[in-house]
């Protein structure tokens, strides 16, 4: 009976073998695949066993962590003044996932990031448990709470940017939410909540809406025409009709009013918002040449700061009266409130348009910084000349009597800006869209650009106007850059 | 004249390998220990206190079982008994990890309102079941006795495997017998050893029947339809196990080890290509109206549906058993580290090899495959040693029984073949099964002993002095 024993002996051997190899397959080959199913929980897991870092504003963390009694994740993370901190941070739970800087800079804040490495091999042998690094923001604490209490209550966003460097200062959104209230695992109702709400509070609108830019469009159109020689001085007449009848159409293009706009100079067709000469302009350059500067300050591309800036859009296949209709923000045109914020920044900083970015530095758990963001210039939309002449047409949109940006002056400081009410929906049965653009400057610096845009639904339709609505919301952003001395 | 006798069979003292057991158990208790000792510092970062009683009470059951055999099976095979040992404490070491898991403690007192830790009841069946060794080596002194059994055994095989049916299912299986005050019991475990003695018996006797008395059919032996009835009824009883039972790894398993005695017994390969085409047809046939091994078998294809599809506790578990083993790396994410604790409920049980994947890695699921390979291989060894056919079968058959039953759960575990339920074991928890492996265990050392025992040396013949070499 020896002879089928051997036999058995092998068999019992390949049964093994098979599970060796089965071991083997699912160790090597398919470990990856099954570390990064979706259903498997070991990831987040680990990520929430420990506090993560934090996210850090003028020195100061706005987000936190707190150990749970749950028996999946030991952590979870907290957020102070969450709703007016998460159109920033974006929010990171549990369950749901995680979004912005929360979800860019997850390794370094949980420490799996590749670059916190030797933090993580000293730790291994210190047998410390791994600690998350911090992002370091470069937004300013005052400047984001006068952006958030000034939209509170409305629907709307506002960005302010530094334009030497393109650090953004304050970026609000409103309705908000507060990122603690669904990082947990048993949040399920309170993101239900927010995920039907119709107002839509996880929509960061600074970033991810576009909104037709109305008026504020206006400065993008003066800088073709200066930088195309269409207009060389700002006092000069220029050649506009009234009433403008659009190319190819019987319909005139009408201005908010009864407007002197009937070759009036560019400086006074904006201050008093003259469509019918920005339309006229429009169609004079072309399309192509609008289009070209409109990309020049950041148009139809997606912005990383790092987190994605839906692309704002300058209409490309338009006939005639549409670029007129397009030239003052109005058919096709969209901007985001980061978009308008960077054109502002640009005219401010003398042409030159400074890459936007929100994050300064990545540090490790051990204070050393790992990474640092270098300001870097993106483009210059006009000359440093033809800047400084956009500058002073701006300023006297706030400081003429007759200028729609009378809210914005701040007393000490150089005030430029523009008004924008954009006509929104089918027929412009929509309430319009109230912006407002501007920068203010101390001496020779300017500190801060900013757009300010409010939709609300809930004004009185005569009352809803860039000056009105959004000027003093931006007057306040600016106040608090100039007054926290940055 | 000095010659006593002219045996070729002498009555030199083999080595017994006592003192080399001794020293593995040795090795094989401290292992354990510091096992125990790593969990307790991973999960709370001290010495846990139960550490000396743990240590003491493992080197207290091996050090009896050691006595027990140096006295009573001197010249046993030295390996099992510290492979079994060592795979007993790693088990009682995972099983205790997996007491401390907050999320299956929680996941019990939602599920029958209090938590029980596993380990303790564990440590106490280690025990019985190092009793029930040691009960085996004092009362068998031959293994032989045991063939007078044989329809005795069957009867109580088929008892133990019939028993089930009249108690509730339990985890979608019927395999349990409710004694109240006592517990739960799993007979299959009983009946895999006691269905082996009555094969071995059976075979011993009809073995040349059914290997001579047949016919030549396409090229195969065709047995005899009485020879053959035996192999029907043994597959038409596990596949009634199957069906009323719901138990697929019982009944894969009984036949498995019917076919490999069978084919030890007659030396004809045709047993087990009918065997082969028989298990095949009666799964196929089961499966199409089984619902309970139809979901088993999505579960294999298709780890993953069940997240999105259906419910069946079964598929998920194996998914969570595939991330676990996937998770674990080379040297996994050590002791108490882990989340196999993610599978659920049968976590410490049927699974348990789950936990060793992630928490040790594929070193340490290698390692812990490869003590049962030698098992299975000194159990193998054991048989081509033992010098009577009884002993040759009995050892092929506890030893096939048991290689089969760890093919079939690891196997099942990690997604290789559909999953059924049964134990890994001494690794997992389970009081039937520790008990019924140490049993097992004993068997084989107790064949061992006899088959590398030397002959006694023969009594002085008292012919010898006048034997007279007659010289041409």
């Amino acid at each position: 009976m020896n002879k089928p024993l051997r036999r058995i002996a092998i068999f019992c051997g390949l049964l093994v073998l098979a599970l060796l190899v089965r071991e083997n397959w699912l160790g090597y080959v398919k470990a990856d695949s099954l570390n990064t199913n979706a259903h498997n929980q070991r990831p987040t897991i680990e990520r929430y066993s420990h506090a993560p870092g934090n996210i850090i504003v003028d020195g100061k963390p706005v987000t936190g962590a707190v150990k749970t009694d749950d028996t999946y994740f030991k952590y979870k993370q907290t957020w102070k003044d969450g709703p007016m901190w998460a159109p920033v941070t974006g929010y990171g739970s549990q369950v749901y996932g995680s979004t912005q800087l929360e979800s860019i800079d997850d390794g370094i804040l949980s420490g799996t990031d590749p670059r916190l490495f030797f933090d993580r091999t000293v730790s291994m042998f210190t047998g410390k448990n791994q600690k998350g690094g911090d992002v370091v923001t470069t937004l300013n604490a005052d400047a984001q709470k006068a952006a958030y209490d000034g939209l509170k209550g409305k629907k709307g966003a506002a960005v302010a940017i530094d334009p030497s460097t393109g650090k953004i200062l304050a970026m609000a959104s409103t309705p908000s939410y507060d990122p603690s209230t669904i990082a947990g695992r048993t949040d399920g109702t309170a993101w239900s909540n927010l995920f039907n709400d119709k107002n839509d509070p996880l929509m960061n609108r600074a970033l991810r809406q576009t909104y037709p830019p109305g008026s504020t469009f206006k400065l993008v159109t003066a800088a073709a025409a200066l930088q195309n020689g269409t207009v060389s001085d700002p006092d000069a007449k220029t050649d506009s009709p009234l009433p403008y009848i659009m190319p190819g159409t019987t319909t005139p293009l009408k201005n908010e009013g009864n407007l002197p706009c009937k070759n009036a100079t560019l400086r006074l067709a904006l201050t008093v918002s003259c469509n019918s000469v920005f339309g006229h302009l429009g169609v004079e350059l072309g399309k192509d040449k609008m289009l070209d500067e409109a990309k020049k300050f950041g148009f139809n591309s997606e912005q990383f700061i790092p987190v994605r800036a839906d692309a704002s859009e300058f209409p490309t296949d338009i006939n005639q009266s549409q670029t007129a209709l397009s030239s003052i923000g109005q058919f096709d045109t969209r901007a985001t409130p980061l978009q308008m914020a960077m054109v502002a920044s640009a005219i401010a900083n003398d042409g030159k348009l400074m890459k936007p970015y929100m994050v300064d530095e990545l540090r490790a758990p051990n204070l050393d910084v790992i990474d640092k963001t270098q300001p870097e210039q993106m483009s210059q939309p006009l000359s440093a000349g033809n800047a400084q002449k956009l500058q002073s047409m701006m300023e006297s949109v706030v400081n003429d009597p007759m200028g729609t940006g009378g809210s914005a002056k701040i007393s000490g400081a150089t005030v430029g800006g523009k008004t924008g009410t954009a006509q929104n929906g089918v027929d412009n049965k929509g309430l319009p869209y109230a912006w407002f653009v501007s920068y203010a400057k101390v001496g020779n610096s300017s500190p801060v650009a900013v757009a300010v845009v409010v939709e609300d639904g809930a004004a009185n339709r005569d009352d809803i106007s860039g000056g009105g609505l959004a000027g003093p919301i931006a007057h306040d952003v600016m106040k608090a850059v100039i007054d926290s001395g940055k | 004249m000095s010659i006593s006798n002219t045996t070729t069979i002498g009555a030199i003292d083999a080595p017994s390998r006592r003192n080399t057991e001794l020293l593995l158990l040795v090795f094989a208790v401290a292992v354990a220990v510091f096992a125990y000792l790593n969990v307790g510092l991973a999960l709370d970062g001290k010495v846990p206190s139960g550490v000396l009683g743990y240590a003491l009470g493992l080197a207290a059951l091996a050090g009896v079982a050691h006595l027990v055999v140096r006295k009573f099976a001197r010249y046993a095979d030295p390996l099992l008994l510290p492979l079994a040992t060592l795979l007993n404490g790693i088990g009682l070491v995972f099983i205790w990890r997996l007491d401390q898991s907050p999320r299956l403690i929680s996941l019990a007192k939602v599920a029958y309102g209090t938590f029980t830790p596993s380990a303790p009841k564990q440590m106490l069946y280690s025990a019985i079941g190092v009793a029930i060794f040691v009960v085996v080596l004092l009362f068998l002194k031959d293994h032989r006795v045991l063939q007078r059994y044989t329809y005795v055994s069957m009867v109580v095989a088929l008892i133990l495997l019939i028993a089930p049916i009249f108690f509730p299912a339990q985890f979608g299986a019927r395999i349990w017998i409710r004694i109240p005050g006592l517990g739960s019991l799993q007979p299959g475990e009983f009946a895999k050893i006691i269905i082996a003695i009555f094969f071995a018996g059976y075979l011993m006797v009809k073995r040349d029947a059914l290997a001579l008395a047949s016919r030549r059919f396409m090229g195969l032996y065709l047995p005899r339809g009485r020879d053959l009835g035996p192999i029907l009824v043994i597959w038409a009883l596990s596949i009634l196990i199957l069906v009323f039972e719901t138990d697929l790894g019982t009944s894969l398993l009984f036949f498995g080890l019917f076919v490999v005695m069978l084919y030890v017994a007659t030396e004809r390969t045709s047993w087990i290509v009918f065997g082969l085409l028989m298990s095949a047809a009666g799964a196929v046939g089961v499966a199409t109206f089984e619902p309970h091994v139809q979901s088993r078998v999505t579960a294999w294809l298709d780890p993953f549906s069940c997240y999105t599809t259906d419910k069946t506790g079964a598929c998920e578990q194996v998914g969570q058993a595939l991330m676990s083993f996937g998770s674990g790396g080379t040297l996994g994410s050590g002791l108490g580290q882990g989340n196999s604790d993610l599978i659920g409920f049968a976590a410490n049980a049927d699974f348990i090899l789950s936990t060793v994947g992630e928490e040790l890695g594929l070193a340490g699921t290698m390692a812990i495959l490869l003590v049962y390979g030698l098992i299975v291989e000194r159990g193998i060894r054991t048989a081509l040693a033992a010098r009577d056919p009884f002993g040759k079968l009995l050892a092929v058959g506890l030893t096939g029984g048991f290689a089969i039953q760890i093919f079939v759960v690891a196997g099942g575990v990690m997604g290789l073949i559909p999953l059924t339920g049964m134990t890994m074991p001494f690794l997992a928890a389970g009081g039937s099964s520790v008990i019924a492996n140490w049993a097992l265990i004993g068997l084989l050392i107790r064949i061992s002993d006899t088959a590398r025992r030397p002959a006694p040396a023969p009594a002085p013949s008292t012919d010898a002095e006048m034997t007279q070499v007659v010289r041409p």
